[in-house]
């Protein structure tokens, strides 16, 4: 039934299901939807972490892609000689290299081949998969764990909130090294997440995308939340999704009607359960700060 | 463009850097690290100055080399790194993973020691570090053969029957950076004896595949196992390529093993790499002498010619192994393989392994003689020759 | 079956695996209020929502893992999820 390169995609998927992510993994999500917008014309290097895990299983595999995963630290660095293997066989029309890969892959363990393949212009579209935490691993914290997420290495507990920093802010990191696009997404978003992985196909250079997913396991919600969370992330200002071209902002995601209250995107997790025990108020407002600034900074809302 | 074989003097960082160019390569990734530097310098020329089609990635790390390199073979490109001794370890979790996924990778090691303390200069402890990996390992004495072997290294690797990376370790400043006079071959005759690399899978989008997967325990035993078989079968392809380069290019460097007058040797030195070429100049003083001693040159590390040595080996009294390494707590990595080689044979020669010119000091020929002396009078598992006393802090 | 060289698999293979055995609550398609927005389709996260014609979605119950995420999405609320009976 399956050959090598003979298969016909399930209800046209080019991520077929069969894996063994867990139910309403936004990742999961993310990757189909990002795959079915960049069609079959790709090939994948994925750095280790959930999403390979899940989808890599000897004999199986959820890709209808040509797809490696290599190790951890070094999915950029993979894509960049694949990559550059692509331009000397005279292959480059064949496909667009994709290098994919979690918080560990690319902020973390994988962050000096991220800068070093960015920084060399490669042809290459990067998508980071956010779920805030090393989620294949256990749930502990990562560099993109946010303020006072309380995770398997960053416990809330009697002397402590959580993570106590902020995110490291990867997209505006990549702009920085010169990067012709850097953007910020959502899957709770999947109009603009199709709309920002086909912009970035489309431009040469080295191109950068940061898909907030959130993981039901990891952050401790509803199975069936995954895409309202999501959204709330961002109603609140907590995530701001943006984009930015040759080191501008062009574009943020407006909050509509209006700004939302942190607590009703914190209280749907259990991550964040301890910021609503008595004596915890000031976590909470230092964390609307947060969230206040990137309103007033990314402008996400005005009036 | 037909052109003469010639005979030039050369640096050995230029010459493998030639030697790479006539193989065609399509990906080159390397992160500079003393004394690997000319080879990719020279390589870089040749690239800027259209001598050598290849795209040059000019990489951030020893790590994202190698995954560069392992993306580029992943992709149908033939491709080759070059580093050293941080750099090599630095990289050694990604030729595990080259190894398991089977892609023909050639990789020189421009030997030298390893840190604490900091050394730039020569020994092989770098290189062996790596016997596990899966990878294919051979070892120059000259630079002609460095030259030689890196032509052969591809062909090896690219075999279907092998399908394995290869690293050829080479003396780092030893080798390196002296000028010696070596036959460069012509494109042509390069192109005669290794075709195009043609990979069994590869990352196209004309027949997609998953590469890298992860294995459950029912799977991953078999997964090593057939490693483990290349790695057999290797021995037989390195020396038939050895033969096939012998007919086309006129020398043999290659195969397993090269023994110097060991065949009615009553005390045979092995070694690995350029000290082999002291050793034999010693040997011939010896034999002169009226002492029956032979050199025994260890090739190919990987896979370890358990019976081509043994062979070698077994009819001489005293085998004296002197290497530029020690696995430390142990003894020196040759001498361990060789000892175990032995088990179960008779009769089994008295052995005795030293270590030497750790660091890039130099193996003179007190040294050696030494080395006859101390082994004569009695066995010797691991013995550090030319210690200085005087820097010896009381342990 | 052999593992080929390097232990590469074949694309979209995972099909095999029938995920849906882990299912606690299953979709129940009311087809009552469909606008046919396609939302139910295009958020599953196994991809396993097919449309057989206009306003007429279903599940393929063998890969649907149960999450939910269909009926929370559904502007209409025309999906419910109902315990699974084995």
């Amino acid at each position: 039934m399956f050959q090598i390169g003979i298969s016909q995609p399930y209800n046209n998927n080019l991520f077929a299901p069969g894996h063994t992510a867990c139910a309403g993994c936004g990742q999961s999500l993310a990757a189909r939807l990002v795959l079915n917008a960049l069609g079959p014309n790709v090939i994948v290097a994925t750095a280790t972490g959930c999403l390979e895990v899940f989808s890599s299983n000897f004999p199986q595999s959820s890709w209808e892609v040509p797809w490696i995963h290599s190790l951890f630290e070094n999915a950029s660095a993979v894509a960049s000689g694949i990559e550059a293997a692509l331009k000397v066989l005279g292959r480059e029309d064949e496909a667009i290299v994709i290098a994919q890969g979690g918080d560990g892959g690319f902020a973390d363990i994988g962050f000096g081949a991220l800068s070093g393949a960015v920084e060399r212009g490669h042809n290459i579209l990067f998508i980071v998969y956010d779920n805030e935490a090393y989620m294949n691993t256990g749930v502990q914290r990562s560099g993109l764990t946010p303020f006072d997420a309380s995770t398997t290495t960053s416990p809330a507990g009697k002397c402590s909130y959580g993570n106590p920093t902020d995110k490291k802010p990867l997209a505006q990191i990549v702009a920085a090294h010169g990067a012709p696009y850097a953007a910020v997404t959502s899957v709770g978003y999947y109009r603009d997440l199709e709309k920002k992985v086909q912009k970035a196909a489309s431009i040469k250079g080295p191109k950068f995308l940061q898909i907030h997913v959130p993981c039901p396991l990891g952050w401790g919600h509803d199975t069936s939340l995954t895409i309202k969370v999501a959204r709330l992330a961002v109603q609140t200002g907590l995530y701001p999704l943006f984009e930015m071209e040759n080191g501008e902002i062009t574009s943020v995601v407006k909050i509509v009607p209006k700004p939302r209250p942190v607590e009703e995107y914190l209280k749907l997790q259990r991550r964040f359960r301890h910021l609503f025990r008595p004596g915890a108020e000031g976590e909470l407002k230092k964390i609307q700060d947060i969230a206040n600034e990137n309103i007033r900074k990314f402008k996400l809302y005005e009036g | 463009m037909a052109q003469e074989t010639k005979t030039v003097v050369l640096e050995g960082s230029r010459a493998v850097a030639e030697a790479v160019r006539l193989c065609r390569p399509d990906v080159i990734a390397a992160y500079p690290i003393t004394p690997q530097t000319h080879i990719v310098e020279n390589l870089s020329q040749m690239v800027a100055d259209g001598l050598l089609k290849a795209e040059n990635i000019r990489v951030e790390s020893e790590h994202s080399a190698a995954s560069a390199v392992l993306g580029a073979s992943a992709t149908g490109a033939r491709a080759y790194t070059a580093t050293t001794s941080q750099g090599f370890l630095l990289m050694i979790e990604v030729l595990y993973n080259m190894a398991g996924l089977r892609l023909p990778v050639v990789l020189t090691v421009a030997n030298r020691g390893i840190s604490a303390p900091l050394t730039i200069h020569n020994d092989i402890q770098d290189s062996l570090v790596a016997r596990d990996t899966g990878f294919v390992q051979l070892y120059a004495e000259d630079n002609q053969e460095a030259l030689d072997m890196h032509i052969q290294a591809f062909k090896i690797a690219e075999d279907y029957r092998v399908s394995l990376p290869v690293l050829i370790g080479m003396d780092g400043f030893i080798l390196t950076h002296s000028f010696e006079p070596v036959v460069l071959p012509t494109q042509d005759e390069v192109d005669a004896f290794l075709p195009s690399y043609k990979p069994i899978f590869y990352l196209t989008t004309k027949a997609p595949l998953t590469m890298g997967t992860k294995t459950d325990p029912e799977f991953y035993t078999e997964a090593r196992y057939m490693l483990h078989k290349a790695q057999q079968n290797a021995k037989r392809v390195i020396v038939e390529v050895a033969r096939d380069f012998k007919d086309k290019f006129g020398r043999f460097s290659g195969d397993l093993l090269e023994t110097y007058n060991a065949e009615d040797a009553d005390i045979i030195f092995v070694s690995i790499g350029s000290l082999v070429s002291s050793l034999r100049a010693i040997a011939k003083e010896l034999r002169e002498k009226g002492e029956k001693v032979g050199v025994l040159k260890v090739r190919t590390f990987r896979p370890f010619p358990q019976k081509e040595i043994v062979e070698a080996l077994s009819r001489a009294k005293l085998v004296i192994v002197m290497e530029k390494d020690a696995s430390l707590g142990s003894t020196g990595v040759l001498a361990q393989e060789i000892r175990a080689a032995f088990y179960g044979n008779s009769p089994v020669p008295r052995l005795s392994g030293f270590v030497v010119g750790l660091g890039g000091r130099d193996v003179t020929r007190e040294t050696v003689l030494k080395a006859l002396q101390l082994a004569k009078e009695s066995d010797h598992d691991c013995t550090f020759l030319d210690l200085n006393p005087e820097l010896l802090e009381e342990v | 079956m052999k593992i080929p060289l390097g232990g590469v698999a074949a694309p979209g293979s995972s099909r095999l695996n029938k995920t849906g055995g882990w299912r606690v609550f299953y979709p129940e398609f009311l087809h009552l209020r469909c606008t046919d927005c396609g939302l139910c389709h295009k958020l599953c996260p196994e991809g396993c929502i097919f449309k057989a014609d206009k306003k007429n979605y279903y599940a393929d119950l063998d890969y649907c893992k149960g999450c939910g995420i269909c009926a929370e999405e559904c502007p209409v609320d025309d999906i419910e999820m109902r315990p699974e009976v084995r």
